[in-house]
């Protein structure tokens, strides 16, 4: 039972992260039809890129931090957006998709050749020591990522329900037309969700790197998870990516303790096929019309 | 409202009203396998090797250009299947000791059947489901292929791939095989340049351009998207069966989820929904590397790059660019847009 409670906590841990980066996978998907194949790497990416600054200025760890991720933001919200959606979301939805493949390519290789092959310690922000609880060593290093995760997916829930902004965001992601006929500056909100995407992936990468290392390759299997669990959640609701996040979470968790750890990734996979054959809408999911 | 119509409406039109074009093409096809039988005589092992893996790997670029291109279907699984292939004839050729023309026949029935497989429940729902199911069967396949000891050697891989012979006549030497590639190469190209011609071709096209309206036109929309994919799929066992005998050595690592993304950025390259497109594709991502050796793994990127770019300024690839170059020359107004 101890056992247990640890390997929940280390799914609910993980899982937060893969809901994080599910979450901007959604809302990138519903304000632009960008299916960003690269979401893996974006969450791969800041820890490198803080790692970097580091290196390179032989800045402290806090100014290297805030270089690393101003540099993210800029680069893969706005850059992303303006350099590479924008000119191609015109020929359609398939090449764009393309491109986030080529992006993914270039953000692993870049990483791997600009940084390092091998993977790097990264510095934790919380205390690192486990603690006892009914008998069952949790880590503290879970149970902030927990905090933290679900504090910024809170604080997002408020954003996009009750602030004017947010709103504005989400009436962009149901319908640009008559958001635009309303005045919400569509474009505006279009390249605020690739913002916030870049941010949420930012706090993920902050999260997890200190237990995964940063790596290049790193963003495999998260952008392999974050798709995972935006499907199974449902593949245009936000608290959708949450639900899938945690439930990936959870089953590859006890997978790796209870089944094999050496197919501790085919369970979600098989969860996905699962979920695609009985209820292809995902578990939160509405049915979507079909338009002509 | 239609947004992909710029995308794919430009080869259409180019290929209805020219029969002629599509004759070319075959012309090419021929003109060009007589030139890869004596080209290499002179370029020794390694260039000869780098010649006839360039086709090997067109073989799986043409399979997925036929599910990108023409039915336009993402699946993100194609060096998996090709993997399956290569795994398949290199288990039965060697520990079976089947020959290798069944093995190559059993690897293309295979992953046919598993492409249909995998389709079914995914084109069930949404065309882009398709890139998400083949997304995790991509990574089912490397799993087991690494993990799997008994059956696959797991990293170590498996060795001693026998090469075929052609009617008694031993295949072993780097030339003899190349132009074994070269002839089989061909005959696939020939098979997929006829289908694409076929009214069933035509059907496929039909449903790129606007599934909605083929499928109100009785083209069994879902039939023809899922035989799209399966053939595509079988294109790489087929390619995986050539490949095994060329490297003599397979292990997991060519057939992962990455290289997967490579094929399609191949497909891209080259010009989706070109049927030499696939050609062009691969000498760009296969042949172009092994030239540029100081470039290393920089490679990748500057590859990626050159693709990113191609999809914003000319969506239809090399073969697109080609084409808008050419009819430059012979100042087609109409062509040119």
């Amino acid at each position: 039972m101890a056992e247990f409670l640890a390997y929940l906590i280390a799914g609910i841990a993980t899982g937060a992260i893969y809901a994080l980066a599910a979450i901007g996978f959604t809302l990138v998907w519903q304000t632009s039809q960008t299916i960003n194949f690269a979401q893996g790497e974006f969450v791969m990416l800041p820890a490198v890129l803080i790692l970097l600054a580091i290196k390179l200025f032989g800045a402290p760890i806090w100014l290297g931090a805030l270089i690393g991720i101003a540099a993210f933001i800029l680069i893969f919200g706005v850059g992303f957006k303006l350099a590479v959606v924008d000119p191609m979301i015109r020929h359609g939805v398939l090449p764009l998709a393309i491109a986030t493949m080529a992006l993914s390519i270039i953000m692993k290789e870049g990483a791997k050749d600009g940084f390092s092959a091998e993977a790097q310690k990264f510095p934790s922000f919380v205390p690192t020591e486990t603690i006892s609880v009914f008998g069952a060593a949790i880590s503290l290093q879970h149970v902030a990522i927990i905090a933290v995760a679900f504090a910024v997916i809170g604080l997002l829930q408020w954003f996009v329900g009750s602030t004017r902004l947010g709103r504005q965001m989400q009436a962009t992601a149901q319908n640009p037309t008559v958001a635009r006929i309303l005045g919400i500056p569509v474009e505006r909100m279009v390249l605020l969700t690739f913002v916030i995407n870049a941010a949420l992936a930012v706090v993920a990468s902050v999260l997890i790197s200190p237990i995964y290392l940063a790596k290049f390759s790193n963003g495999e299997v998260i952008g392999l998870f974050a798709f995972i669990a935006a499907i199974v959640g449902g593949f245009n609701q936000v608290r959708g990516a949450l639900v899938g996040g945690l439930i990936v979470g959870i089953v590859d968790s006890m997978a790796a303790a209870y089944i094999s750890t050496s197919y501790r990734l085919a369970v979600p996979l098989v969860l996905l096929v699962v979920v695609i054959l009985v209820k292809p809408e995902g578990l939160m999911g509405r049915k979507e019309e079909r338009r002509v | 409202m239609t947004a992909p119509a710029t995308h794919s409406a430009a080869p259409a039109a180019r290929r209805l009203p020219l029969p002629a074009f599509v004759d070319g093409t075959l012309l090419t096809l021929v003109a060009a396998a007589v030139i890869l039988w004596f080209v290499p005589s002179g370029m020794g092992r390694y260039g000869t090797y780098v010649l006839s893996l360039w086709l090997v790997m067109s073989v799986a670029v043409m399979g997925l250009n036929l599910t990108l291109g023409y039915a336009g279907l993402k699946s993100l699984a194609q060096a998996a299947f090709m993997g399956i292939g290569a795994y398949a004839t290199a288990l039965l050729t060697s520990k079976v000791g089947l020959n290798w023309y069944a093995s190559f026949a059993i690897s293309g029935l295979l992953t046919f059947a598993v492409g249909l497989v995998l389709g079914f429940p995914a084109l069930r729902v949404k065309a882009h489901y398709l890139a998400f199911v083949t997304l995790a069967f991509s990574t089912l396949i490397w799993l087991v292929l690494r993990n799997e000891q008994w059956l696959t050697g797991g990293v170590f891989g498996l060795s001693n791939i026998p090469r075929p012979s052609f009617f008694g006549l031993k295949l072993d030497g780097a030339l003899a095989f190349h132009r074994f590639v070269v002839v089989v190469t061909f005959l696939l190209a020939v098979v997929l340049w006829w289908m694409i011609r076929s009214p069933w071709g035509r059907a496929f096209t039909a449903l790129r351009e606007n599934p909605i309206r083929a499928a109100s036109l009785g083209i069994d929309t879902r039939m023809y998207t899922l035989l799209a994919f399966a053939i595509g799929s079988a294109y790489a066992g087929f390619a995986g069966a050539l490949y095994a005998p060329l490297v003599e050595f397979i292990d997991p690592s060519p057939f992962s989820l990455s290289q997967s993304f490579f094929l399609l950025l191949m497909v891209v390259a080259g010009g989706a929904g070109y049927l030499l497109g696939p050609f062009i594709g691969a000498l760009l991502g296969v042949v172009l590397p092994e030239w540029l050796r100081f470039a290393g793994s920089l490679y990748l990127i500057i590859f990626a790059a050159i693709v990113m770019l191609l999809l914003i300024a000319c969506p239809q690839g090399m073969s697109g660019l080609l084409e808008r170059g050419w009819a430059k020359l012979t100042s087609k107004k109409e062509g040119a847009r």
